[in-house]
């Protein structure tokens, strides 16, 4: 473990009765340094709170902000249950599924923006909503994502989901 | 029947994210009195006067809740609920976004209540920006000495630790949300024992939502009496409902429970687009059974709609007009049961998907008559049979609405496809 990767760990470890507990937010921790959850954090984290490395993989493998593979600089998640779908969604997952050329949980063939389809955000009074690394946009249109899309591409954030 | 606002007060003019700006509107007087004026027990025994029901699904009256905590002696825990996922629901997100500090008063007030020392914040992952609004306000807080050691010179002493989820909609349910919180799946855990007995590492813990525990300090500063005095006489009080889809004013309203459906969708939330009428509503998020333009005049409180046959739930109206297909509503909320199922139990995980796999094949023009035949039997073998009511949610809206517009079902195999409109094929 690297001695920052160690302090963190130690602080996070802090703020609960039991070790285990700094278990995802270590995760996110790591997460968010390397990009995804490399083995070797899942290594760390083991080590971390005391339990085997099965036993992180099997809980990193339960939430689906947790990935275990590479994923673009951008992470786009477009809202597709109930309120989004009567507000456009349908149309506008299509739209962006044509754009990116990806489907589901695919990542861009340069790397750079990974596509999710995620049930509802808590936002269905400005449907259809969509959220760029962690940040909601709001009634979105196809024209909207389109100009999005090129100011995304332009800038190159420090991580695509932030642990704080 | 407008109310004063509650919670809500101050949203949009005010910026109560900052401290001083919260004082000034009289936060933390609630917070003041309790821990001068009242003793734990006379803080339990307000709210349950008051009868505030759970505001995150059950209805379950707080303050009897409160008072089912075992005096052993034990480390006690308060965790409050702000993982909000159900589908249509965002005022939780709203009031932890607007409003910190009134939900920060309300953990204070109620941990000192329960006697617990370290109150966790379960914040579902997504809400990165409501997670830092918290961070920041709680900070502020410390400083004030309004959280931590010896809170305003009275000896009470509570630590509040924000807990980030990491998408799962499963952590919402109570015992999934301890697991959680524990560095585990987040899978729900086999009751008894309650929290109450057997919580977050084993020990007496109370789980209370986020717009539960911030209603806590105005029963304090007003009086169990006013709060008691508003509304619908069994559910009393304001409540935050959301209101969405084809609505002219989609958005949070902050109405005393027990008024007319009507009343909120025609008036508060603008009613329809011209020409349009209404053809479903979901008065209580994804997981309510709908009710139609006949039950319009239906109260919004916890045993109006429970003698409906829905719920209100955590209190997302979700508004459908006549322009919706009713397969493809229902196609989204059966994807997200099957998404979010934890897999634990059989019905859930097996039953959920199947369902799913089903609507799709309807809804893309594919259904057979059998499949159509299957759906009135197969809620028998899906609902009441799982450890959690994730898999109780699966089939309400489906069966209320096929019940409701058969034809539509029907249509949609004999036509290989929508009657309503030409089908996108992206749907499924
Ligand atoms: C599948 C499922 C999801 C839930 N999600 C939430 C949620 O996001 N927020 C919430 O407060 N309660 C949620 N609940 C209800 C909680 O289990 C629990 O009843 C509630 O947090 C208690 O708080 P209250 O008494 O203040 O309402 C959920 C329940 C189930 C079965
Ligand atoms: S009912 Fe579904 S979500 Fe609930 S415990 Fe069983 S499998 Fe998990
Ligand atoms: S349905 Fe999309 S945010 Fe709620």
């Amino acid at each position: 473990m690297t001695p920052q990767r160690e302090r963190r760990g130690a602080e996070l470890v802090a703020k609960y009765p039991e070790a285990r507990s700094a278990l995802v937010p270590f995760l996110q921790y790591c997460q968010a340094e390397d990009g995804y959850v490399t083995d070797q954090a899942i290594a760390d984290a083991a080590e971390l709170v005391g339990i085997t490395p099965a036993e992180v993989e099997s809980t990193a493998s339960f939430y689906s902000l947790l990935f275990r593979h590479p994923i673009g600089k951008h992470v786009i998640q477009v809202c597709r249950t109930l309120g989004c779908m009567l507000g456009g969604a349908d149309e506008l997952r299509e739209h962006i599924r044509t754009r990116l050329g990806v489907e589901n949980l695919e990542t861009t063939a340069d790397g750079a923006i990974t596509y999710e389809e995620v049930e509802c955000l808590a936002a269905c009074d400005r449907a259809p909503v969509l959220q760029h690394n962690l940040e909601f946009v709001y009634n979105v249109t196809p024209e909207k994502f389109d100009s999005l899309l090129e100011t995304w591409r332009r800038e190159s954030p420090a991580a695509a989901l932030p642990a704080e | 029947m407008p109310i004063e606002p509650v919670l809500t007060k101050g949203f949009g003019s005010l910026d109560l994210t900052d401290l001083a700006v919260y004082r000034s509107v009289g936060g933390f007087a609630a917070l003041t009195k309790a821990l001068r004026e009242m003793t734990p027990d006379g803080v339990v025994a307000e709210v349950m006067a008051s009868n505030l029901r759970g505001r995150g699904g059950a209805g379950f009256p707080t303050g009897k809740k409160w008072s089912f905590l075992p005096k052993d002696g034990r480390p006690r825990y308060l965790v409050c609920n702000s993982d909000e996922a159900e589908a249509g629901t965002f005022k939780d997100r709203m009031l932890l976004e607007n409003s910190p500090f009134n939900l920060i008063e309300g953990l204070v007030i109620s941990a000192y209540a329960v006697n617990a020392k370290r109150v966790f914040i379960y914040i579902r992952g997504e809400f990165l920006a409501g997670y830092r609004i918290f961070q920041k306000a709680l900070a502020q807080a410390y400083d004030a000495g309004l959280v931590g050691a010896d809170i305003l010179g009275s000896g009470y002493s509570v630590e509040i630790v924000p807990h980030r989820g990491a998408g799962a909609y499963i952590c919402g349910e109570e015992t999934a949300q301890l697991n959680s919180l524990e560095g585990k799946r987040g899978e729900p855990r086999l009751k008894p024992p309650f929290p109450a007995n057997a919580g977050l590492y084993g020990m007496p813990t109370v789980v209370n939502n986020v717009e539960t525990l911030m209603y806590v300090p105005h029963i304090i500063e007003r009086g169990a009496k006013w709060f008691a005095s508003i509304g619908a006489e069994k559910s009393p009080g304001p409540k935050v409902i959301s209101v969405s889809g084809h609505v002219m004013r989609p958005g949070n309203y902050e109405v005393p429970l027990g008024i007319p459906m009507r009343e909120l969708v025609m008036e508060l939330a603008g009613g329809l687009r011209p020409g349009r009428r209404v053809k479903a509503i979901q008065p209580g998020g994804g997981s309510s059974a709908a009710i139609f333009e006949e039950d319009l005049d239906v109260a919004c409180d916890f045993d109006s709609l429970a003698a409906k046959g829905t719920m209100l739930g955590s209190g997302a109206v979700t508004v459908m007009d006549d322009t919706a297909c009713m397969v493809r509503c229902a196609l989204t909320i059966n994807r997200f049961f099957e998404t979010e199922s934890c897999g634990q139990c059989t019905p859930c995980r097996e039953g959920g998907q199947w369902v799913h796999r089903m609507v799709a094949r309807l809804e893309a023009g594919e259904g057979s008559e059998s499949d159509l035949k299957i759906l009135t039997t197969i809620n028998r073998t899906i609902t009441g049979t799982n450890l959690c009511v994730l898999g109780d949610s699966i089939m309400p809206f489906l069966s209320s609405v096929y019940k409701h517009f058969p034809e539509e079902f029907h249509d949609h195999v004999r036509l290989a496809g929508c009657p309503l409109h030409a089908r996108s094929e992206s749907a499924a």
